[in-house]
């Protein structure tokens, strides 16, 4: 085996240590070993290093070859060293040992101490020792590092239990603890596993109801429709989670209402596998909401459903489109508020409340309604009648269940009441417009004397909804200064040069435009508005004559303004004080002032209401009879009368518009003429329309008049520049 | 009822793992068959792989060696596996006792195995966390303790970062580090590559089959790619280079080629 070169190591004395060699044969094996060993080792030395921790190695393995007695034992530890030093791997070995057998003799044996063969027998026995101590040592580090990797892995996995097992309680807790109903299922439906409060809801303490179940079976009439669609979806893996209302049966019967949202768990590889159930009971919560929801849409009083239910209804009713059709009977009761103030709250509140238990009687289809809206008005409301017929057939059973007087507090009261009926197709109009409509035509079952129905009827709607709207716009007009005057010349007969004019108010309405006093005054005086807006009327007129006189306008002779009078004006007390006040503030002398009163007006006065327009007339304020001769006027009466003027109705005149004029009234004009000129009364003439009617009046005497033939009620600029075409005529 | 999702998850021995198989290549036997299965494959297609992980580790310390010698005491070594013999810990304390190292790995077995190696360790400490979760890393108790993030650390990346998928935006974690480490911090970093040894791509692809099939990945990425890593850091001299070549204690030439694949490289913080 020795293949060595030839010895070079000096010839050396024994070493006292034992170890002979020359110290250089050492280092240069150790060299030797280093170069053969170090690739095949894992070590994190460097090649010096591990060439000097080879060495002692070096050193140890001469000092036991020239040991007496030869014991290669202490070789074991060259071996130990190098596994320490990890030269593990398989192919160290053979290097570890190469180098050895070649050159240990060579570089690290004393020939004079020891003969060559003995020398190679014993660096055999050394090789052997260095291969028992390395494998032994490689053996104990395997066994320890294999031990430690074991306790390492075992460690790391007790660790990791425990934290399982932490997490594990910590969500069992969650899942236990939790206020909310939590359930787990397969996807067959077989329930897993419920948490207490998910028990608890059910009512289940023994938790049989819920496990011996699959979660299919829990169907409830009550179910939305799309609940199981949604499931199924679910199961398939198509739909994440779903959120619903959904009501379960107890094992008691009764009924449990809950918040339900399911989740689909999926496995890591995404293939749906559980489902998740939360569940809120909402039982009570939704038991409120009906109660609050039926006490807020019905009437405390007579348990029919109220206003707002009623409107609801009707909404969807009209909602339905064109092809259906509905018919809606309202009902007020008559004289009602007379049981009211003569019997007392109570006794009407009964008597409500038998009307109401009457009324229902007559409903007898699933789309009809029965609701009470105000104090005595009930509504019917039928959402899709075969015909016309259905609706009145409902409100004649509802006017004969009303027919038989109802008894309260041992009293029979009558009851009577008047409907109005509106059916037609659903779509057209909406539920305020139908309900007014169908209000309007209850007051004119009410007009016609009442206990009757009467039906819709789109004519007398508008003008019944006209008046009404008016009628309700009237005190913002005024605010708004939405009137203004008009004025229309009078013109003299004898020389046709004009005298005054008549104011005529007007209303500039937003929505209508102009509208002439007819479509207004009976409103305002109905109202009660005509007393503020004929002050300003009165205010306004006079301060427009004044501004002409002081303009000069009508030349020589002041113009004069007349002013109609309505009866309730004539009726107010302070007319007098009044007037007086806006002639004296204006400085418009009384006789430039004529105030026009109608006929009719003036002969219904008495003496009393008389008074203020004599007192008027004596301070020098012109008196006109207005639309003289349509009143019945009883002619006696004219002398009593406070009047200065007549103002002859235009019906009069009308047959002398043309030549010929009618010979007839001729006659009777001139009679009027000459009567009214006995009274010392003038006559203004209205209407004056062609030339032939001017020339005929003029010629039967008549003092004065107006008409389009003159000229139209206009701005009262256009004063200035018509008077001189008015007095052309 | 099955364990839930939402539970840790388990140690499964039965899989093999990228610490123990590394340890399979260092000549240990902390490591399983199923570890010494994919090992021997490994090593089939790229034989000279034990030696590139001798390199990678005689690198480390001599990067370490550096630092000390630049005055870093600090330690945070992420990736470190299943420590055996010439530890960060240990080339740094030898250089000077006082020196504080932290290991990460998300290894559960490699954790526990370092914590019975580090146990009586003052200066040491080990977290279980994730590269890709430097908060995690960061804010954990031994490097609240153990590191004064005021002062410079060196944070050793040593054969990890080949483990991380773009997509996981490895470069993203890395400037969470760089944030909080302090000014005159060090990276010190290694990368396999394709590039530099005597290796070719089809073997760089073999070898990537081989760890996908264990369920980790290696990627093999170019030179200038593993440069960009050192965003926000100077490399020092030698610069980014084959990991026998970053300051060698002996002349190279006695290396074996093979140890010439891959790279090594320290970065310092302005």
């Amino acid at each position: 085996m020795n293949t060595g070169p030839e010895e070079t190591a000096g010839p050396g004395g024994p070493h006292p240590a034992g170890c002979g060699p020359h110290p250089d044969g050492l280092r240069r094996f150790a060299t030797i070993w280093s170069r053969a060993v170090y690739p095949t080792t894992a070590t994190c030395m460097t090649r010096a290093e591990f060439e000097e921790h080879l060495v002692p190695l070096a050193e140890l393995l001469s000092s036991t070859l020239h040991a007496r007695p030869f014991d290669p034992g202490p070789a074991r530890a060259v071996g130990t060293a190098l596994v320490a030093a990890h030269c593990t791997a398989p192919e160290s070995l053979p290097q570890i040992l190469g180098v050895v057998d070649a050159y240990l003799l060579l570089y690290c044996a004393d020939p004079a101490l020891l003969p060559p063969e003995e020398g190679r027998a014993r660096c055999a026995r050394l090789q052997h020792a260095i291969a028992a101590g390395f494998a032994r040592a490689l053996q104990e580090r395997t066994r320890a590092e294999q031990e430690s990797l074991s306790r390492a892995a075992l460690a790391a996995q007790s660790e990791i239990e425990r934290a399982l097992h932490e997490s594990e309680t910590r969500f069992r807790a969650v899942f236990e603890g939790a206020t909310i109903g939590i359930g787990i299922a397969a996807l067959d439906g077989t329930v897993l596993e419920t948490n207490r409060a998910l028990n608890d809801m059910f009512g289940d303490t023994e938790r049989h109801h819920l496990s011996s179940r699959k979660v299919t079976s829990w169907v409830h009439p009550d179910d939305g429709p799309a609940v199981w669609r949604m499931y199924d979806e679910l199961v398939r893996g198509e739909r994440e989670h779903f959120r619903t209302e959904k009501p379960y049966h107890r094992p008691d019967g009764t009924v449990l209402w809950t918040h339900l949202t399911v989740s689909l768990l999926r496995d890591p590889d995404g293939s749906p596998r559980y489902m998740l159930a939360l569940m809120e009971d909402i039982t009570e919560r939704r038991l409120l909401h009906l109660r609050l929801r039926y006490e807020a849409t019905h009437d405390a009083l007579t348990d029919l459903p109220n206003r707002t239910l009623f409107f609801e209804r009707l909404e969807q009713t009209l909602a339905r489109g064109a092809q259906t059709r509905f018919g809606l009977c309202y009902l007020d009761l008559d004289g009602f508020k007379t049981v009211n103030d003569s019997l007392g709250h109570a006794v009407g509140d009964q008597l409500l409340v038998a009307v109401a238990e009457r009324l229902q009687t007559c409903v007898n289809g699933p789309g009809q309604l029965v609701a009470r809206i105000g104090g005595d008005e009930f509504v019917a409301l039928v959402a899709d009648p075969a015909c016309s017929g259905d609706v009145t057939d409902l409100a004649e059973r509802a006017l004969e269940a009303l027919s038989t007087p109802v008894l309260v507090d041992g009293r029979e009261l009558p009851v009577r009441a008047s409907i109005g009926i509106v059916d037609g197709p659903a779509g057209e109009r909406t539920a305020a417009e139908v309900l007014r409509s169908a209000d309007i035509t209850m007051y004119r079952a009410k007009a016609q004397g009442g206990n009757r129905y009467e039906l819709a009827d789109p004519d007398s709607d508008a003008r019944v909804i006209s008046r009404h709207s008016l009628t309700n716009r009237l005190p913002a007009a005024l605010e708004g200064q939405e009137f203004f005057i008009e004025y229309q010349p009078l013109v003299r007969m004898s020389d046709g040069s004009v005298e005054g004019a008549e104011a005529l108010v007007r209303w500039e309405h937003p929505r209508h435009g102009v509208l002439g006093p007819d479509r207004f005054i009976p409103l305002a005086e109905h109202t009660g508005l005509i007393v503020p807006l004929g002050r300003w009327v009165l205010e306004e007129a006079v301060r427009q004559a004044c501004e002409w006189q002081v303009r000069g306008i009508g030349g020589t002779r002041p113009l004069r303004v007349n002013v109609n009078l309505s009866p309730r004006q004539l009726s107010h007390p302070d007319l007098v004080a009044e007037t007086v006040a806006v002639l004296e503030n204006a400085g418009l002398p009384p006789h430039s002032l004529c105030l026009e009163v109608t006929e009719s007006a003036m002969i219904r006065a008495d003496d009393a209401e008389l008074k203020p327009l004599r007192q008027l007339a004596e301070l020098g304020v012109g008196i006109a009879l207005d639309d003289f001769g349509t009143g019945y006027s009883n002619l006696a009466s004219l002398r009593r009368l406070p009047a200065s003027t007549l103002k002859l109705d235009r019906s009069f005149t009308r047959g002398l518009q043309h030549h010929p004029a009618d010979p007839v009234d001729l006659k009777v004009v001139e009679g009027i003429v000459s009567l009214a000129h006995v009274l010392d009364l003038s006559v203004t003439v209205e209407g004056v329309e062609t030339a032939a009617q001017a020339e005929h009046l003029r010629a039967l005497g008549c003092d004065s008049a107006q008409g389009w033939f003159y000229a139209r009620p206009g701005p009262p600029e256009r004063m200035a520049v018509e008077l001189p075409l008015a007095a052309a005529h | 009822m099955e364990r839930p999702s939402w539970a840790p998850q388990g140690i499964d021995l039965s899989q093999p793992s990228v610490s123990r198989i590394y340890d399979y290549y260092l000549g240990g036997s902390h490591n399983f068959e199923v570890d010494r299965e994919a090992a021997r494959r490994a090593i089939e297609v790229f034989p000279g792989l034990p030696k590139v992980m001798q390199a990678n580790r005689a690198f480390m310390r001599r990067a370490v060696r550096y630092a000390v010698d630049q005055g870093v005491t600090q330690f945070l070594d992420i990736g470190s596996g299943i420590p055996t013999f010439g530890n960060a810990h240990e080339v740094a304390q030898a250089a000077t006792p006082d020196a504080r190292v932290v290991y990460v790995d998300n290894d559960p077995v490699a954790v526990a195995h370092s914590r019975a190696v580090l146990e009586g360790n003052e200066n040491t400490g080990v977290v279980a966390a994730d590269f890709r979760d430097p908060q995690a890393v960061l804010g954990s108790e031994p490097v609240r303790r153990l590191l004064d993030l005021h002062r410079p650390v060196a944070l050793l990346l040593v054969a990890l970062l080949h483990f991380i998928k773009d997509e996981e935006e490895p470069g993203k974690a890395l400037a969470e580090f760089h944030d909080t480490l302090a000014p005159g911090s060090l990276l010190i970093l290694t990368h396999a590559s394709t590039e530099g040894g005597p290796h070719s791509t089809q073997q760089g692809r073999e070898i990537s089959d081989v760890y996908r099939s264990v369920g980790s990945r290696l990627l093999m990425r170019s030179r200038p790619e593993v440069l960009a890593f050192f965003d926000g850091f100077e490399l020092v001299e030698p610069g980014l280079v084959s990991m026998p070549n970053w300051r060698p204690d002996s002349p190279v030439d006695q290396e074996d080629p093979v140890v010439f694949t891959g790279f090594g490289g320290v970065g310092r913080k302005a």
